[in-house]
């Protein structure tokens, strides 16, 4: 939603709590436990796919829920009429974690960043073109950006592609660059000469300019 | 209910599975209530103030540096800081939902997962800042990185003038979550 108007102002809070209730716990230490969180890209991508009128009038947590639930539908992990009736019908195929694993758990880390792939087509100080791409699916090539010129500024080695490990079509690693882009490409002439807004993007994403 | 009956014949039964369950998630919740947060990334801030080698180590891999603390964790997995200077302002936000720098700033603040912010950060930096209460003089170059799962950005605000005779915890409780995300000046 980068760049949209209308959407109101910021509305910091003071001395905000990190949750404000009871269920956002619950909520949140679900989906970090459940065997559906491997892949971070279905993730997002699953709450994308809320239609966009309810997905604005819900909260973070109402978003995470919903996304949590359909993947643990589809993932087979529960019917939908066991989370209608609240019990668990067949036998728990999901190994439990216990409180003592908690700590080396939340400690495990994920990189997506993949070795043993292919020469990398630009570097840094590189002239590029964001391509004018609008897959249906998912993606992490925000709509301002596309088409729209910038330059390379760095190179993060190749990392798993999200616009198909999102859909399961495997991780297909790809190079991954910080593209700087100059406000006024991106907003025109009213927009301050000398800021700018830097993007992570994948090769497929870009070409030369 | 059963829960209640505490004579012999059920006082040693072993808790259930649920139970179990439900105490990992009572422990994955408390981690991030009470054991992560700004606190880190503070601590980290205050560091690359007073000592030059962690700052040059920090700015090469940041994720490696935040690990001499213990900060490691999902999340995290690479971390990249940038510092602001006289002449340049960072901002971080995630247009497309929420990333963020768990292991340094625990969970993000609501406003910084709001439509507002996520629209907004990108397109009219300096009205957001401002609506933090935060005016940046016009000379001074604004970068936003606009961070998605891969690089989680962490901002090394200026060391605040006046702050020589200071030590490092000192320092580190002047370091303000909004400072590390960009929202405000330390």
């Amino acid at each position: 939603m980068g760049g949209m108007h209308g959407l109101g102002l910021v509305a910091p809070e003071a001395d905000e709590p990190v949750f404000h209730a009871d269920w956002e716990r619950r909520v949140l230490a679900l989906v970090i436990a459940s065997p559906t969180r491997g892949n971070i890209d279905a993730g997002c991508h699953q709450r994308e796919l809320i239609p966009g009128a309810e997905y604005l009038s819900i909260t973070y947590y109402e978003r995470w829920f919903a996304a949590l639930r359909a993947m643990l539908v589809s993932g087979g992990f529960v019917t939908e009429g066991e989370l209608a009736s609240g019990v668990a019908l067949g036998p728990k195929v999901t190994p439990r974690l216990s409180a003592e694993a908690v700590p080396a758990a939340l400690a495990r880390q994920g990189s997506y960043l993949r070795e043993g792939v292919g020469a990398a087509a630009f570097r840094p100080g590189d002239h590029v073109r964001a391509r004018n791409l609008h897959p249906a699916g998912h993606t992490r090539l925000p709509r301002y950006a596309r088409g729209r010129a910038g330059v390379v500024e760095a190179y993060h080695g190749a990392h798993v592609f999200p616009d198909t490990h999102a859909h399961g079509r495997g991780e297909d690693p790809r190079p991954l660059y910080t593209v700087r882009f100059a406000a006024r490409e991106l907003w025109g002439p009213a927009a301050p000469a000398r800021d700018s807004v830097r993007l992570d993007l994948w090769e497929p994403y870009l070409e030369p300019a | 209910m059963a829960h209640d009956h505490h004579d012999h014949d059920h006082g040693q039964e072993p808790p259930s599975d649920i139970a179990l369950r439900v105490k990992a998630l009572d422990a994955i919740v408390d981690h991030f209530e009470h054991k992560t947060g700004p606190r880190n990334g503070a601590r980290v801030v205050a560091r690359s103030w007073i000592d030059p080698a962690f700052r040059a180590r920090l700015q090469a891999d940041a994720s490696a540096a935040v690990a001499e603390f213990g900060y490691t964790g999902s999340q995290g997995e690479h971390m990249r800081a940038v510092e602001n200077t006289p002449a340049v302002h960072n901002l971080v936000v995630c247009t497309l939902c929420s990333c963020y720098p768990w292991p340094v700033l625990g969970l993000p603040p609501v406003w910084y997962k709001s439509s507002a912010y996520r629209a907004r950060a990108v397109i009219d930096p300096r009205g957001v800042l401002a609506e933090f209460g935060t005016k940046l003089p016009d000379e001074v170059e604004i970068r936003v990185w606009d961070s998605t799962a891969e690089l989680r950005y962490l901002v090394i605000p200026e060391r605040p003038a006046g702050t020589e005779g200071l030590d490092e915890t000192a320092l580190a409780a002047l370091v303000t979550r909004d400072g590390m995300v960009g929202t405000a000046r330390v």
